[in-house]
């Protein structure tokens, strides 16, 4: 019993991960670029959905705060790759790594000037009553972040796989130039993705939020969520899901059964064993070209 | 206007460009040696600080300027390099012995640590190294009976032949010392770069393909690269801790690495100059920071994240602005000088390039 409990608040952890993941594998899809900031967009996103449902500041309905969080985070996104990130379009990937450290650091600054470093919850529907599974004892939020994440993965699973923006992102992030021969409109196609993202961060910061408290150095989260990106394979999403869930479970395994010290530590060996011995993930997609 | 009109590849790779150039920097030497008279104390440390900050600049622009290879985790060869010094004096080693050598036993342990990171490219070396430094701290931390753990370790005072050196009570001292490690350092670098391994060096980072196609062997490359790299940082580490005058796991965070790679960046990457302005940016931020809030809003009052913040802002900026960082800045400020009136817009612009993917190889 008290393993299947470890499991269960684990997955709904590891949840959280995979949608940060979500997240990263998105932006790498479509410009093969890294966002290091994406745990950081998840603590906006939970503050800016704190910011519009707590009774202390703007006190709205939450099912009408939450698609709103979610709308204002997309449009976060794509002005800031229309402002930011279309500048350095052409430079090399690093620029982008650093670039987006930086923003980190000033999302967090800003974060805290506004909402204060003390932690804070979210006044949530979700994070209210459990459910009892013979013996199993599930948060309402738990059973929420499950249930979201997969049906989010889904869904973009399926956008990539079927739709024709989809496809034009795929092919944008493939070959630059020779997507901007076929007309697809590179740039917007990149401000679009990242529009996405800043979405799904905001959908992973509210239901961070209901889970427990955050304060602005929430966002350093988005470490285990590399980790969880890294062991899916960067470029899959099913897989960045995967690893979140890997990652997720095995933090509280290793926290019971490991002695203290060695048990933080488990989800970095990991991810260096895994970068050791496949580099590109468990869901590869790194072909070798043919000539 | 300075003309070079280059006659022979010695000519071409010398150490100063001509005799004004060696002028410029023996000027410059004779200052540094001559600081301890000019400043008082404080900032006597201060700059101290800097050229620390510096060598390690140094380290890290060897790996991520010259060859390419961006790294995360440099905080972690910081702390190798500061226990190792640490625990080889304690065990009896003199000095003169005991710093060279934990600067090459950091610089071992950065090649087997690259060994296997060097099957990983960009995104995913940056993201190896990431995890590194995390697992440092917790390595210091299970290490206890060497490293002391959290309650950390204090460096013993410094001897050379019986010549005593410690940082609080004769910071002159301690400033030449630093100097002339920095000294060291940086014409090791400028000669490494005169080398068929620094040729290599730049040949990796400008393409993979090409340098394989020139006869480099991109993994033993990059890989001497990473030990040389750690090496020099070890050294900065070990300086680092007896400027602290104590440390224990949580100095080295990962804070510190990502400080240290975009101190490169804000410098100027690759370049000799870059290391040096960027530890300038960083180690006078804070000072700079803190008289302004008390200019602005009285002291007193602490905003937490301020300094990384506005460390962020800086960077955001000279990366959409001023890729080439400061020296970048400098260098196209003294040739529009060196040109007047024939410099042009246009003659820093640099061919577009557009992005493929790494997924398909």
């Amino acid at each position: 019993m008290e393993v299947l409990q470890l499991l269960v608040s684990g997955l709904a952890n590891g949840c959280v991960y995979g949608l940060i993941a979500l997240g990263f594998v998105l932006i790498y899809k479509a410009t093969e670029a890294v966002n290091f900031a994406q745990g950081d967009f998840m603590m906006l996103g939970a503050f800016v959905a704190l910011g519009l449902t707590n009774a202390q500041y703007l006190d709205l309905p939450f099912w009408i705060a939450a698609p709103l969080t979610i709308s204002i985070m997309a449009v976060f996104g794509y002005l800031l790759d229309l402002f930011v990130l279309r500048h350095l379009f052409g430079q090399s990937q690093t620029a982008v790594v650093i670039l987006t450290i930086a923003m980190g650091f000033v999302l967090r600054f800003i974060a805290g000037l506004i909402w204060g470093h003390e932690p804070q919850t979210l006044e949530s529907p979700l994070a209210l009553g459990d459910l009892q599974f013979g013996g199993v004892v599930l948060g309402m939020a738990d059973v929420a972040v499950i249930v979201v994440t997969f049906l989010l993965t889904w869904s973009l699973y399926q956008f990539f796989q079927k739709t024709k923006l989809g496809l034009a992102m795929q092919a944008a992030s493939q070959n630059q130039m020779a997507a901007y021969f076929m007309g697809i409109p590179v740039k917007r196609v990149q401000g679009l993705i990242w529009g996405l993202s800043g979405a799904t961060a905001a959908v992973a910061g509210i239901l961070f939020a209901s889970k427990g408290a955050i304060d602005p150095n929430a966002g350093l989260l988005g470490i285990k969520a590399f980790a969880a990106a890294v062991i899916g394979g960067f470029g899959s999403l099913p897989g960045a899901l995967a690893g979140g869930l890997i990652v997720g479970v095995i933090e509280p395994f290793a926290a019971r059964y490991f002695a203290a010290g060695y048990s933080q530590i488990a989800p970095y060996a990991l991810l260096l064993a895994v970068l050791v011995f496949r580099p590109h993930g468990l869901f590869s997609q790194v072909r070798v070209k043919k000539v | 206007m300075r003309i070079h009109f280059k006659t022979s590849y010695e000519h071409d790779i010398r150490l100063f460009q001509d005799r004004w150039t060696l002028g410029v920097y023996a000027a410059l030497l004779a200052l540094a040696f001559a600081l301890p008279y000019l400043i008082d104390e404080f900032y006597l440390g201060e700059v101290t600080n800097v050229l620390i900050w510096a060598i390690a600049g140094l380290g890290l622009m060897l790996l991520t300027g010259q060859t390419g290879q961006a790294s995360l985790g440099h905080a972690a060869f910081l702390a190798v390099g500061c226990y190792t010094n640490t625990i080889l004096i304690e065990q009896g080693l003199p000095f003169v012995i005991a710093f060279p050598l934990a600067g090459v036993i950091t610089g071992v342990i950065g090649t087997i640590v690259a060994i296997p990171a060097l099957r990983l490219h960009g995104i995913y070396l940056a993201i190896a190294t990431i995890a590194l430094s995390i697992l440092a701290d917790d390595i210091i931390v299970l290490m206890e009976p060497w490293t002391g753990g959290v309650s950390g370790k204090f460096p013993e005072m410094i001897t050379i032949f019986g010549f005593e050196i410690e940082r609080w009570t004769m910071p002159s001292r301690f400033y030449y010392l630093v100097l002339v490690v920095t000294i060291c350092c940086t014409l090791f670098y400028r000669n490494l770069l005169r080398s068929p391994l620094g040729r290599a060096f730049a040949a990796v980072r400008d393409s993979e393909v090409s340098a394989t196609a020139m006869g480099v062997h991109i993994a033993r490359t990059k890989a001497t690269a990473f030990g040389l790299s750690c090496m020099i940082t070890g050294w900065a580490g070990a300086l680092m801790g007896y400027y602290a005058g104590t440390f224990n796991n949580e100095t080295f965070s990962i804070v510190i690495s990502i400080t240290l790679l975009m101190m490169i960046v804000i410098g100027g990457l690759g370049s000799i100059h870059g290391a040096f302005f960027g530890a300038v940016v960083v180690a006078f931020l804070p000072q700079a920071l803190s008289i302004l809030k008390d200019g602005l809003v009285g002291g007193g009052v602490a905003i937490p994240g301020l300094e990384t913040g506005v460390f962020g802002m800086i960077l955001i900026l000279f990366i959409l602005f001023e890729p080439m960082g400061i020296y970048g800045r400098w260098l196209k400020i003294r040739i529009w000088l060196e040109l007047f009136p024939f410099a042009r817009k246009d003659m820093f612009r640099r061919q577009k390039s557009y992005l493929k993917t790494e997924r398909l190889r």
